[in-house]
């Protein structure tokens, strides 16, 4: 009995003294934070993803707390919801961005782009593209070994077993941006989702002259000038060899992409074209082929 | 048997020298050649020829872009068909000029074309730097950086002692070794004459074991020179690294990060040696070069002397053609040297020689887990843990990489050899050598 008492005592006595040291520590080195900082914290999705080129989501929610205004802070995981939901925490305004998805600038497939020599290296996109041009002649695509994959938190990106490339799986992407750092290549591009997903680019980062860029793969961009000159936009433009569609500029009208002699523009979520006659239709159609859109 | 070599880590792997002894024979003129323009380190030249010009052997075709780049030189008579993007041994495409090749050479005039040589040289230092920089030497053992660079130390800076490098250590190549039993007293004289341009009193031409012929030749020449010496080492990979080979003959370490001229030494490949020698006596260009052809299945291994552009396929044609059982084609050694994504890739200043590697001595085996057995650790010359930049590579891990020194990796390959697990070390260094490069730029750019 007389032990146990001991016992309670001085071990109660000891964490008496240490919690007031605790206490008192506390207190003395005690840091004004921000109570909004948590606040901002809570709504933010979580992900520590850097999307929004911060090290982490505390260190952007102190970076919106902190400024003046929200413009140039985006959480793109999070998109415009997110981003309202904090404006209206800091009594802030918000201007709408556009939702962006990232997209893959190469159509190598296996059929497309025949190889050429064999890698047997460490199977990394990264450790490839330092060793050599790649096993096709195309020293511009896809290296198809998933670096891209590895570095995706959204298990948005998988690689098709048949094309050998990577596939974006548009429900999941948030834009985050992890794809586009991580490609040696630097074949993603995030580009605005556009109404009902629908998008139009031109799967191709070739800068070889058309001719061999042609010879290396069947659905290389040529730079042949025509989607330039189809657009009645001005939202084409040809620099190095290289046809790129300016997503701000692009009305989505399709025109480019029946000019492309080589198929090298894609047109993704589109319903399927429908002659002159039956123009009126397809309008209504649209509608009805929301569901099929999504991936 | 106490050979002077380097302290720290290297490997030892079979020599397969069947080349050595082979007499240089001259291979003929190509139909065409494809001469890059950066066949330097540095900035690629800027091409002085248009499409349709008709150019002598020996003249200025591309001329230096700015101070760490090299001129070029046409290697052939002949007329440029075009000037168009064609494979580097790295795999990626460069700009090259391609010429049509005449049968006859017509040499740019200031070409001394006879073979006597020439011993006397009253040139001042910077005259013969000017000299070897219009002749567009580089440095011949691989890496290609411009010689005339290398000539002139930075200010604050003093050089003592010259030393040739003619370890030639990988194995399979004998270029340098065949070159120096054929034109030892040229290369000699193209010590001398380095020796003046560096204005040092001394030079070391280091040479491994395995050429004894070589060193006996050498030795008996630089009688006349006492400032020139002949020091054989033992062999020793990678012996012809530029800091292995600067504490093999002079017992100094080059630190971390600093220019090897520190230690007082600039070192030369003999190569470039030569090429200096016909540079300054002869006014010659680098327009040609020998490169050794070898492999266990080559019909004709043996040391060839090609102009600069001729095609990969025309080199392996003249040495018997390219034998069925080939899986792989690399350019340089096969420590270091790069493989080859097809034959039509043009011989540079820095081809040192083409292995032809059988299937069965070409792939990687399987790969296991690393079994901590610290192989890698001692074989690294440098002094570097290379398992753990591994899994600090594959995690991404670039700030601790730069502590671990990653930038010291000579990329040599004795771990990846070493190692009992097969496992790609090297790749996954390449890559955080890399990223950590570019981290350190980025650095100082802020």
């Amino acid at each position: 009995m007389n032990v146990i008492l001991i016992a309670v005592i001085v071990l109660g006595g000891t964490g008496i003294i240490l919690a007031s040291v605790i206490f008192l520590t506390a207190k003395k080195f005690w840091v004004f934070e921000d109570p909004r900082i948590d606040e901002v914290q809570n709504v933010l999705p979580g992900a520590n993803c850097g999307g929004c080129a911060y090290p982490g989501c505390r260190n952007f929610a102190e970076a919106c707390v902190k400024s003046e205004s929200l413009d140039g802070l985006l959480c793109p995981v999070g998109g415009n919801d997110v981003m309202k939901s904090v404006a209206s925490l800091l009594g802030r305004e918000v201007v709408e961005a556009d939702p962006l998805v990232a997209v893959l600038r190469c159509n190598g497939t296996c059929a497309n782009r025949p190889k050429t020599s064999r890698y047997e290296g460490v199977s990394s996109c990264m450790a490839a593209s330092l060793l050599y041009g790649g096993d096709t002649a195309c020293t511009y695509g896809c290296l198809g070994m998933g670096d891209c994959v590895a570095v995706c938190q959204f298990d948005a990106l998988y690689i098709d077993k048949e094309t050998g490339l990577p596939v974006v799986d548009e429900a999941k992407c948030t834009s985050c941006g992890a794809c586009v750092r991580a490609c040696p290549r630097h074949l993603f591009e995030l580009r605005k989702k556009g109404p009902k997903s629908r998008r139009i680019f031109v799967s191709c980062m070739n800068k070889d002259r058309g001719a061999l860029a042609r010879k290396a793969c069947s659905v290389a961009c040529i730079a042949c000038g025509k989607c330039e000159q189809v657009c009645t936009f001005d939202a084409i433009a040809i620099k190095d060899n290289l046809a790129y569609i300016d997503y701000n500029a692009c009305r989505l009208c399709r025109k480019c992409v029946e000019a492309c002699p080589t198929n090298s523009i894609w047109e993704l979520n589109f319903p399927p074209r429908k002659k002159a006659a039956e123009q009126e239709v397809s309008a209504t159609k649209v509608e009805t082929g929301k569901d099929t859109t999504t991936v | 048997m106490s050979m002077r070599t380097f302290s720290m880590g290297g490997i030892h792997p079979p020599e397969n020298k069947i080349s050595a002894g082979k007499a240089i024979e001259q291979v003929p003129l190509p139909a065409q050649v494809a001469i890059l323009l950066n066949q330097h380190s540095g900035a690629p030249a800027v091409p002085l020829v248009q499409r349709g010009d008709r150019v002598k052997t020996g003249q200025l075709i591309a001329e230096a872009a700015g101070y760490i780049s090299a001129n070029i030189h046409s290697s052939v008579t002949g007329k440029v068909l075009k000037l168009d993007e064609v494979y580097d041994a790295s795999g990626y495409r460069c700009q090259a000029v391609i010429i049509e090749v005449e049968p006859a050479d017509e040499w740019a005039e200031e070409v001394v074309l006879n073979s006597t040589l020439k011993r006397d040289c009253t040139l001042s230092p910077e005259e013969i730097i000017q000299k070897i920089k219009e002749a567009g030497v580089v440095g011949m053992g691989g890496a290609s950086f411009p010689s005339h660079v290398k000539l002139s130390p930075p200010p604050g800076t003093k050089p003592e002692v010259l030393i040739v490098n003619a370890a030639e250590c990988e194995p399979y190549l004998t270029s340098d070794h065949q070159l120096m039993l054929e034109k030892g007293m040229e290369i000699i004289v193209g010590t001398k004459i380095t020796m003046m341009a560096l204005k040092v009193n001394r030079a070391v031409i280091a040479i491994e074991n395995n050429k004894p012929d070589a060193i006996a030749l050498l030795e008996r020449l630089a009688i006349p020179y006492s400032q020139i010496d002949v020091m054989p080492l033992a062999v020793h990979y990678p012996q012809g690294g530029e800091k292995q080979l600067i504490e093999a003959v002079l017992g100094r370490h080059v630190p971390s990060g600093a220019l090897p001229v520190v230690t007082g030494a600039i070192v030369l490949n003999v190569g470039s040696i030569f090429a200096n020698y016909e540079a300054v006596q002869k006014n010659k260009p680098v327009i040609d070069r020998v490169v050794c052809v070898t492999g266990k299945s080559v019909k004709k291994p043996g040391n060839y002397l090609c102009r600069i552009g001729t095609s990969v396929q025309d080199l392996i044609d003249f040495a018997g053609g390219m034998p069925d059982s080939t899986a792989k084609v690399i350019s340089g050694g096969p420590m270091m040297g790069k493989a080859l994504i097809n034959t039509q890739v043009p011989v540079t200043k820095g081809t040192s020689g083409i292995l032809l590697m059988d299937g069965n001595e070409a792939h990687r085996n399987e790969v296991y887990n690393c079994i901590r057995c610290g192989d890698c650790i001692e074989a690294c010359p440098m002094g570097l843990e290379p398992y753990l930049l591994m899994s600090l590579s594959e995690l991404s891990e670039w700030e601790a990489m730069e502590k671990e020194c990653i930038m010291n990796c000579i990329e040599c390959g004795c771990c990846s050899y070493v190692c009992p697990s097969n496992r790609p070390l090297l790749d996954h260094l390449r890559v955080g050598k890399f990223k950590v490069g570019a981290i350190i730029r980025g650095r100082k750019n802020q």
